[in-house]
């Protein structure tokens, strides 16, 4: 049981505000992780933490087993640009990108692992069209395509199901179960806590402050909601300086 | 008839043919660039930076005269200096680009106006506004079509990291260390060839060359092949239309070329297949699923 990522007294934040505050914990290889807990716990922020766009504060995230580069991550709101003229092939073959790099050809083996992606998420039939005309379902499928080529052994989601339908919603959990089957890691950020308790081994709930990690069923009680909703609210309240100037 | 109207302008003048190779050349470098700015919504930067070319021009011009060389790299380093500190504030501070870009942009116009009427005659005004198509020398072309060259070139090994810094930023900068360099390499080609443009067509015109095609583009075609294609269609039939409209008509020529590019936006505004006026109202037969 090796630790893929290890937390080490770590505080995330913005504008010195801490987000992610002083979490000690680990993330087990190949574990399957729902991240969870109220509005404005951090969850995000962890993640984006993971992927090196923010800085710790304070404390560090320790990487182990691969990479920076082995890790994708599919943001809550990505910034894709849905009206730019780029075919649903054309985008998931960007999975890719650190095979075929800049300027490479896709060899006809890489064309079939693209058609083979987007079979996989069922948009066979659909690789020609605009990503400007898909659906929000559609899209999401899309993402989770170019995911699948990106061949990462960390996998970061967040919020992968929010707004979409319940058949994409089943689909795209069996593309996240294969992925745990295949040894990857993958945390996810969740809110709906069905899904969670149905398809997630592992839960790590925060606010701000790590409430509860392990395994789900003794994670998801009402007494550790209730405790992380308290200290939510207890952490807005009163902002406090963190760090090594804290007094 | 059509022989006199259309080929003896260019057949038995020599500035005319001179003129139309300089177009060609802007036509090949500036458009792709257009149809970039335009695809990630910077086509108001592009005026920005047009503008912001104009002190250094006119420094150029104080130095040694109505100068090519001078008022060329006079040019390229207001529009460098503009683009890269206007970007850099965009990236360390909390200015959106956009603002930084026009704050940046306001400061060169007005230094370039002051500096040009200050030291200028009217005719010298004129020149730098509206450019001298007609008056193109040999070391003029050769810059032109340099550029055009090096664009192409630059394009062509940017294209993937452009496109997807276009469509999914936060991507490319997740999987390539690339995003840096593909945008400031990017606004270098822009200032590039507004300067190419602003030899020809004079600062105020030099960025309608550059956009106008980009955006009637949009009407024809829905992938990026199709874009880049039409765009050079219609700044190359532009340059020649508007050519031969102020040969004829006595008109001057910059305005009158960007002018044709304007009606061919408006009629691809009204025509153009993919999301034209007509195309979206007209009532059409559904594919059945």
């Amino acid at each position: 049981m090796t630790p893929a990522l290890s937390f080490q007294n770590l505080t995330l934040g913005y504008d010195r505000l801490p987000a992610v505050h002083q979490l000690e914990t680990e993330i087990v290889e190949g574990s399957l992780t729902a991240i969870v807990g109220p509005n404005g716990a951090g969850k995000s922020t962890l993640l984006k933490g993971v992927t090196g766009a923010l800085a710790p504060l304070e404390g560090q995230i320790e990487i182990s087993g691969f990479d920076d580069e082995e890790i994708a991550y599919l943001p809550q709101q990505s910034d894709i640009d849905r009206s730019f003229p780029i075919t649903v092939f054309d985008l998931v073959a960007m999975g890719l990108w650190r095979e075929v790099g800049s300027f490479g050809w896709l060899r006809r083996g890489q064309r079939s692992r693209v058609d083979a992606a987007i079979a996989a998420v069922g948009l066979t039939g659909l690789e020609s069209r605009p990503i400007g005309s898909l659906s929000g379902g559609q899209m999401q499928r899309v993402l989770f395509a170019r995911l699948l080529l990106q061949d990462a052994k960390l996998v970061l989601l967040d919020e992968p199901f929010t707004a979409i339908d319940a058949r994409t919603m089943a689909d795209l959990i069996e593309v996240v179960r294969n992925w745990h089957s295949e040894g990857r890691t993958v945390l996810a950020v969740l809110h709906d806590h069905e899904t969670v308790n149905s398809h997630f081994p592992q839960t790590l709930m925060l606010a701000r402050e790590l409430v509860a990690h392990g395994p789900t069923g003794q994670v998801l009680t009402s007494e550790n909601q209730m405790r992380a909703r308290q200290m939510c609210e207890a952490c807005a309240s009163t902002p406090h300086v963190c760090g090594k100037d804290a007094a | 008839m059509i022989w006199e109207a259309i080929f003896e302008p260019f057949a038995d003048f020599g500035f005319m043919r001179r003129a139309l190779l300089g177009c060609l050349a802007i036509s090949i470098g500036a458009t792709p660039v257009g149809v970039f700015l335009m695809l990630r919504r910077m086509s108001l930067t592009g005026d920005a930076m047009a503008h912001a070319i104009l002190p250094g021009a006119a420094i150029g011009y104080l130095v040694s005269g109505l100068s090519l060389g001078a008022m060329t790299i006079g040019g390229l380093i207001a529009g460098m200096v503009v683009a890269l500190a206007s970007g850099f504030i965009a990236r360390v501070t909390a200015l959106r680009e956009d603002a930084s870009l026009a704050a940046f942009y306001l400061i060169s116009l007005a230094l370039g106006v002051l500096i040009v009427s200050t030291r200028g005659s009217n005719v010298d005004l004129m020149h730098v506004l509206f450019g001298t198509v007609l008056a193109l020398d040999n070391a003029a072309l050769i810059l032109l079509c340099s550029i055009a060259s090096v664009s192409i070139l630059v394009l062509a090994v940017l294209f993937r990291p452009l496109v997807m810094e276009c469509a999914d930023p936060q991507f490319l900068r997740s999987v390539s260390k690339l995003s840096a360099v593909t945008h400031l390499t990017f606004l270098a080609l822009v200032v590039m060839n507004l300067v190419a443009g602003f030899h020809a067509l004079g600062t105020l015109m030099a960025v309608g060359i550059m956009i106008l095609p980009a955006a009637a583009g949009r009407f024809w075609s829905a992938s990026i092949g199709g874009l880049l294609i039409v765009a050079f269609a219609v700044a190359a039939l532009s340059s020649v239309a508007g050519l031969l409209l102020s040969y004829h008509f006595s008109l001057p020529s910059g305005p009158a070329i960007i002018l044709v590019a304007g009606i061919a936006y408006g009629l691809s505004v009204v025509f153009g297949p993919v999301g034209g006026l007509v195309a979206q109202n007209l009532p059409r037969r559904y594919f059945e699923t």
